[in-house]
């Protein structure tokens, strides 16, 4: 079980205005068995703060922890699924899943039986061989999160993996996760500007506000934990308990954006 | 059929633009027609131009010093294939033009690609190199052929050198903008399951950059081919462009339109044969993704 830290992280990018941050003093703990997501409006620095934990940037000032090592660059052991699915459209989806373990210099046979495995997870078995710019963009966002998911990382990035989608797929798609979440004992970290997703994949939620990005507000959910546990989307959907929290997240939503814009 | 799609049907015929079905199947691109309908209009094209040659020389309206039928070219075509013109049957100056196009393109394709992915991926080689190509690309190779020749002679080397200077600059080129194209996500995810900066290159930079290098080698080739005539200017003793030069020398107008026309048809054939193996390499292309 790993730890990622984020410790006092601040993150000024060349020639932006000066004094505003992309990302100001944020620090931030994903601990075993967390699913931790980022909340807010567009420019709030979320898509920063993951570059940052992929090792695609580095912080101004402030460090990232993997396990008490240092990140110093993005890894195999911090897997990203990205929003345009950033597949290889030349090899076929097997060859695809298996990318990472090949990177790694697995044996065909061996890497092959891995991804293979990994694709009956995400509900792909009999796909093995189709290009993968035959499917559709849900059946692409599940080779990505299996490509992921192959490379065993000990944390899993998801930078709005299913902002593109339609909205049934896209419930199929967070109920998905939620099972392999919950299969692999992965811990994910997972960034979005959809309200209701939020409130229902977090165990961890954290609101993000705006000029210099900050964290806002920091609450625990557990409506993830139950769909995990067999109860439906639908009903916790429709319960109370998802609709107070959903409409209390959305009232910090506003209030940020009155103090941001007053 | 179902009763919705009977409706469905019923209101799109009842509607404000009353189309039938076939008149909606024959243009399914909006303004412009099918693909089927364009090769058709290509053929009967050809055809009446054909009809027209055919027509004026067989009625004795030009003379055949100017434009001999095609009959006669036809039967020129036998017999320049079976006894030959100018001590090579046609088929031999074929192979020599070929042979030539070939040796050109494959040095090209060896040298151009890894120059093309250093100027993609270094400002050093782009700052370099950059400039070099872009001098003398524009330049007509028939400007610098003397200089070739009194460099490297009349052999065959300043033919293919010619050839091969043709078809550099636009597989370089093309080669540079894909790997530059290549997009960061790609790269991202690559690095984020371990990927070394060579197996970057091998795996992510060189495989998507594919696409742009097919079409710049057959831009080249198609460049390349038109040099080959200015190529056989040069103490040439074989090939098509040979040929076609020293039946106007002496006037045998019928070799030189069938000179022109077996040019014409293989130049034909090389476009259309890259452009099915592009189809097979990166079909994705052909659907929008990148």
């Amino acid at each position: 079980m790993s730890t990622l830290v984020i410790d006092q992280v601040t993150v000024h990018y060349p020639g932006s205005a000066a004094g505003v941050a992309a990302l100001e003093e944020v620090s931030l703990v994903i601990g075993p068995e967390q699913l931790v997501v980022a909340l807010g409006p567009s420019g709030c620095g979320k898509t920063t703060l993951l570059n940052l934990l992929a090792g695609f940037l580095q912080p101004t000032s402030g460090q990232i922890l993997l396990d008490d090592r240092l990140v110093r660059g993005p890894s195999a052991e911090r897997g990203v699924v990205f929003q345009d699915d950033a597949l290889l459209p030349w090899l076929n989806v097997l060859d695809n899943v298996a990318f990472g373990l090949q990177l790694r210099g697995m044996a065909r046979a061996q890497r092959e039986a891995i991804a293979r495995r990994t694709l009956q997870l995400v509900d792909l078995e009999g796909f093995e061989t189709h290009p993968i710019w035959q499917l559709s963009g849900g059946m692409r966002q599940r080779v990505g999160l299996a490509r992921g998911l192959a490379a065993d990382p000990r944390v899993l990035l998801l930078d709005e993996p299913f902002a593109a989608l339609d909205a049934f797929t896209r419930e199929q798609m967070q109920e998905l996760l939620l099972r392999l979440w919950r299969k692999t004992r992965k811990q994910i970290f997972l960034i979005t500007h959809d309200l209701e997703e939020a409130v229902f994949l977090a165990t961890d939620l954290i609101l993000l506000s705006p000029r210099p990005g900050r964290i806002a507000e920091r609450i625990k959910v557990d409506f993830g934990r139950r769909h995990a546990e067999g109860e439906s989307a639908r009903s916790i959907k429709s319960d109370r308990s998802f609709i107070e929290t959903r409409e209390h997240v959305l009232s910090l939503v506003f209030a940020q954006r009155e103090v941001s814009s007053a | 059929m179902t009763p919705i799609e009977m409706s469905i049907d019923a209101d799109s015929q009842s509607s404000a633009f009353p189309t039938s079905a076939s008149e909606r199947n024959d243009r399914p691109a909006g303004l412009r027609g099918s693909l089927s309908s364009v090769n058709g209009i290509s053929a009967l094209t050809i055809a009446v131009l054909l009809l027209v040659w055919w027509s004026t020389t067989t009625a004795g309206l030009i003379a055949p010093l100017f434009l001999p039928s095609p009959q006669a070219v036809l039967s020129k075509f036998w017999l320049v294939s079976t006894t030959g013109f100018m001590d090579s049957t046609l088929w031999q100056h074929l192979a020599a033009s070929l042979g030539r196009v070939v040796c050109a393109l494959l040095s090209a394709v060896v040298l151009a690609i890894p120059t093309g992915i250093a100027i993609g991926l270094s400002r050093i080689a782009q700052g370099m190199l950059d400039p070099l190509i872009e001098l003398y690309r524009p330049v007509p190779p028939l400007a610098y052929l003397p200089l070739i020749v009194i460099w490297f002679g009349i052999g065959e080397l300043s033919k293919v050198l010619l050839i091969f200077l043709a078809i550099f600059a636009p597989i370089a080129i093309a080669t540079a903008g894909g790997v530059r194209q290549v997009s960061q996500n790609r790269l991202r995810a690559a690095q984020s399951l371990g990927a070394t900066r060579w197996q970057l290159l091998r795996f992510v930079v060189l495989p998507s950059a594919v696409p742009d290098i097919l079409t710049g080698i057959r831009i080249g080739l198609g460049t390349g081919w038109s040099t080959l005539v200015a190529a056989e200017l040069v103490a040439a003793t074989s090939g098509l462009g040979f040929m076609v030069q020293s039946a106007a020398q002496f006037l045998v107008t019928d070799v030189v339109i069938l000179g022109i026309a077996v040019i014409a048809l293989i130049a034909f054939a090389l476009e259309l044969s890259l452009r099915a193996l592009s189809r097979r390499l990166a079909p994705w292309r052909e659907l929008g993704h990148h």
